[in-house]
């Protein structure tokens, strides 16, 4: 069967009767029990035609929800009642959720198909889905790239059309720079936009969740679908949705370009370029361009580093062995049941952030390390919001690079650096969109980032959509 | 040595540090069921089984019982706070971290004032008051091979309440936890149960020699189950310091807890390094704001609180400070006394009432007084009908208040009519029964005229048989010799 790559689509021929969800549900299972990319880990497969079905009766009565017809695949980090949920760690190996997250009950709510678990870095941590218990994701044009990270998963499953969109998380990047690598829309709503009940915790100040999807509308109705109050998260905003359907530019913009970002040292000549182009095109066509100085950008990952890994530290506390998931084998005490416990269970790279966060938090280094990173958070919000407020949008690429390969960045420091144009938007808690309008001479995609104003998502899509069309 | 010669030469000093479990319907975190005494882990929910994905919601009633503390103590309300978390490793802690408050207690400073036996007030400083959560509760001695984890407990919201070192003595110390004990109570935020464990003592006890201003190494005493052993526990460190001291030794960096049986404390873990629990903001909650509108209502519905009543019953009422320290040491004891006075202005007769008739009969029936069933207006008319002579004090106590309590519901006016107990107090009444009784006997009033006083005994005997025992003795007597003394 020819699969639609949109939702848009989808939903098109659903309403001229055209479309069988079981048969749409079926070719996507084809299709993902043919992939190679290892994107992802885990197929419901009898629920999901079930479902189908279910939903398909729906059709005929046309009783159903918004998202009849959406196949989705959800990163390994988000609840999904009485299914499996390890955020690929073998600490949580064959724990299954006792909940749904509050983002998967909307989408089940609205008639959405989850039709599996897609592998990711393990707890979120890393740019290149090395880290990961299942192994590595392998990029869809060339095996042997990384897909991006940490929702190397998602990002793929989009791609190579294994289901129409993917629900990832974002703390520093981990939806756009995967989305950047691949060619597909990376959506990371402002923080505080969609509950966090029910994602596992990596960075509680930084986390969100966000979607995957081959087109800017398909991003703005899920974020819609998902967004709002929810009484088990209290830092969300209290904020309305936005709205369902991306609204069409009715005016000339203001947007801002930190000249510091382009003239980065290792961005790619090519992304550079493409960037340039865009922005004289969007010159032309009568929006103002302003370019702005941000004097922070080397302040971003280290402070993002600091914050992240403390809270990281306190939040991976509970995988200790005592309750549920991995156990050692090994243990026959309380100390022996931690220790070998989380020595087995977790990932070089997780314990590398769990032991850089407990060092920043400990006393004597706290005033060093924490106080000060969270004072450089504000200045960044500050900065900001002020750019933002004489902007409508800022732009710039979502990656210094394209896709790089398996194995090839072997120091953290230089992996960290591979988030340096994402995680501002998480430090600031602004929505940020990586659309992939690049295409590099190496035969690989790259993204270009818009970052807009908090709970502004509306006119973060416009935009965006404008700029699709350009 | 002899806890009066160590006195001599060292004086104590003591912090204490409370932990009460809150009474709110669910837990501070979740919604979870705050509720003693369930099968083990039926309490539980995703939230406080710590799952992966859970976010904590906080029950602003916790926040409401800390304001209403606070206030209570004089504290200053703290207008902006967050809660931090307090990281360590335990398997009863299943998040691998405590939500507490560290840099922003929700109440500052403060003071619980305290009376000593020797009649003597003192002031108790407090440092702070934070809203922090219950950990799960570990039992390691009912399986031999196994510690056995009860998560229901965990999440239960705890206030911290935190001395300044300014408890010189263990009967400080005794009157202090009893204070708090009281105020919690009489605030309904906690019922104090320290064997259940809703409330619980930990305290730091150093010696230094008297007149010195520098403290002694300290040492934390845990596990004190009752108010008497945190007192007998601080007798038996207090001594034992100075024993180390005066023999050249160190005390030592430790935690200790008390064993009631044999009252002394024993070392429970070295605190070689000190725990770095490394706080910091929790960022899944955001931080309070109190607003002064919030602050006034929960200040314009206080309930009374013992230090008040203390003024109002010593002063106003007039009562002794003995009398009324019985009556506030309960609150609902109390509460019945001034539900008396709604009826009654013999303030000193309704407290003898409620303090020997009333607590003697619930001691016997081991029972509390919100299981009495006499309501307090009647104990206010039995009051009334004694004052009126209608009946007399051993008749009330001896009789009405016995059949008061089988027949609950009637009146002791209903019941002392009903068995003729009104005593003919009318004078004119008794006036014309005693005239009566002289003329029936001329003989014998002849001689009782001429001065033969045991006669008294003769006449007073005619006037409860023809009154049926109901004559009020006094009156009887006093009108007896009236009507003798203007007899012809």
């Amino acid at each position: 069967m020819d699969i639609p790559s949109s939702f848009t689509e989808i939903k098109q021929q659903i309403n001229h009767g055209q479309l069988n969800l079981i048969d749409l549900c079926q070719s996507f299972i084809n299709r993902i029990e043919s992939s190679k990319t290892n994107a992802f880990v885990e197929i419901f497969k009898d629920e999901s035609l079930k479902r189908a079905a279910l939903i398909n009766e729906k059709i005929n009565l046309k009783k159903q929800g918004l998202l009849a017809g959406m196949i989705i695949g959800v990163k390994d980090n988000i609840c999904f009642a009485n299914h499996n949920v390890t955020a690929s760690s073998k600490i949580l190996s064959g724990f299954e959720s006792i909940f749904s997250a509050t983002a998967i009950q909307r989408l089940l709510d609205e008639d959405a198909i989850i039709i599996g678990r897609l592998n990711c870095d393990e707890f979120a941590m890393g740019s290149s889905n090395e880290n990961s218990t299942y192994g590595p994701v392998r990029h869809h044009i060339d095996h042997e790239k990384v897909p991006g990270g940490s929702s190397g998963g998602s990002a793929v499953a989009v791609a190579e059309g294994l289901c129409t969109a993917s629900l990832g998380s974002d703390t520093g990047g981990s939806i756009r720079q995967p989305a950047s690598f691949c060619g597909v829309v990376g959506m990371k709503p402002s923080y505080g936009r969609i509950s966090r009940y029910g994602l596992l915790a990596y960075a509680s100040s930084f986390d969100q969740i966000g979607v995957f999807t081959n087109n800017v509308e398909d991003a703005c109705l899920l974020t819609h679908v998902m967004s709002g109050k929810d009484d088990y998260d209290s830092t969300l905003s209290h904020v309305k949705s936005h709205t369902s359907s991306v609204k069409s530019l009715d005016k000339k913009l203001a947007i801002g370009v930190p000249e510091d970002y382009l003239n980065f040292n290792n961005l790619d000549p090519e992304i550079k370029q493409k960037t340039e182009e865009i922005i004289d095109k969007l010159r032309l066509s009568g929006h103002k361009i302003n370019l702005l100085s941000f004097p922070f950008v080397k302040h971003l990952v280290p402070c993002y580093y600091v914050l992240t890994t403390a809270e990281a530290s306190s939040n991976l506390a509970r995988y200790d062995g005592a309750h549920y998931g991995y156990r050692s084998d090994e243990a026959n005490d309380i100390d022996s049941t931690y220790e070998l416990t989380r020595s087995e269970g977790f990932g070089l790279e997780v314990k590398r952030r769990i032991m850089l966060g407990n060092f920043v938090l400990s006393s004597g280094y706290y005033d060093a390390y924490f106080t000060k990173a969270q004072k450089v958070r504000r200045l960044i919000k500050e900065k900001t919001d002020e750019m933002l407020k004489e902007n409508d949008v800022l732009l710039f690429p979502t990656t210094p690079s394209t896709a790089f390969n398996i194995g090839e960045i072997n120091d953290p420091i230089k992996m960290y650096l591979q988030d340096i144009f994402t995680v501002h938007a998480n430090i600031a808690g602004v929505p940020a969109i990586s659309l992939p309008l690049g295409s590099h001479s190496n035969k690989l995609p790259f993204g270009i980032q818009l970052m807009g104003r908090s709970f502004d998502e509306d006119s973060l899509y416009s935009i965006a959509e404008s700029l699709m069309q350009l | 040595m002899e806890l009066e010669k160590v006195l001599e030469k060292y004086e104590p000093v003591i912090g204490i540090e409370i932990h009460a479990q809150l009474k709110t319907k669910s837990k501070a975190y979740c919604g979870d069921l705050n509720e003693y005494g369930h099968v083990p882990n039926s309490l539980t929910s995703a939230i406080s089984l710590g799952h992966p994905g859970t976010l904590p919601k906080f029950n602003t009633a916790v926040l409401d019982h800390a304001i209403r503390l606070g206030l209570a103590c004089n504290c200053n309300i703290t207008k902006e706070m967050h809660f931090d978390r307090k990281n360590y490793f335990y398997a009863d802690l299943p998040k691998g971290y405590q939500i507490t408050q560290d840099k922003t207690p929700v109440c500052r400073q403060g003071e619980v004032l305290i009376r000593l036996k020797d009649g003597q007030e003192k002031t108790i400083e407090l440092t702070r008051i934070h809203m922090e959560e219950d950990s799960g509760k570990s039992t390691h001695d009912l399986d031999p091979l196994h510690t056995l984890i009860d998560l229901n407990r965990a999440g239960v919201p705890l206030l911290e309440i935190v001395t300044e070192p300014v408890i010189k003595s263990s009967e400080e110390a005794y009157q202090y936890v009893t204070e708090i004990r009281k105020l919690l109570r009489y605030l309904d935020i906690c019922d104090g149960n320290m064997e259940e464990g809703s409330m619980r003592c930990d305290v730091n006890v150093s010696i230094m020699p008297k007149g010195s201003n520098k403290f002694g190494q300290r040492v934390e005493i845990k596990n004190l189950n009752s108010i008497r052993n945190v007192q007998r526990s601080i007798d038996f460190e207090i001594i034992r310091h100075a024993n180390l001291l005066d023999n050249g030794q160190k005390v030592g960096v430790e935690t200790r807890t008390f064993d009631a049986p044999s009252g002394s404390t024993n070392a429970m873990r070295k605190k070689e390094a000190a725990h770095d629990y490394r706080y910091f903001p929790e960022p899944d909650l955001n931080p309070i704001l109190i607003e002064e509108k919030h602050l006034e209502k929960i200040r314009s519905e206080m309930p009374p609180l013992p230090n008040e009543l203390y003024k109002l019953f010593t002063s106003s009422y007039k009562l002794s400070s003995y009398d009324t320290l019985v009556l506030l040491e309960q609150k609902e004891i109390a509460l019945y006394f001034m539900a008396i006075l709604d009826h009654t202005k013999n303030f000193k007769s309704a407290a003898n009432w409620v303090m020997v008739n009333i607590k003697s009969y619930l001691n016997q029936q081991a029972i509390p007084i919100d299981d009495f069933q006499i309501p307090p207006k009647f104990i206010a008319e039995l009051i009334q009908l004694i004052d009126d002579n209608k009946i007399s004090h051993s008749l009330a106590s001896q009789k009405v208040f016995p059949n008061m309590l089988e027949n609950p519901k009637l009146s002791p006016n209903d019941i002392a009519e009903k068995n003729n107990w009104i005593s003919q107090s009318n004078k004119d009444d008794l006036s014309e029964i005693i005239e009566k009784i002289l003329s029936d006997n001329p003989n014998e009033t002849q001689r009782f005229k001429e001065g033969e006083k045991k006669l008294t005994g003769f006449f007073m005997g005619q006037i409860m048989k023809a009154t049926k025992g109901t004559a009020n003795p006094k009156l009887a007597a006093q009108v007896l010799h009236k009507i003798i003394q203007s007899h012809p």
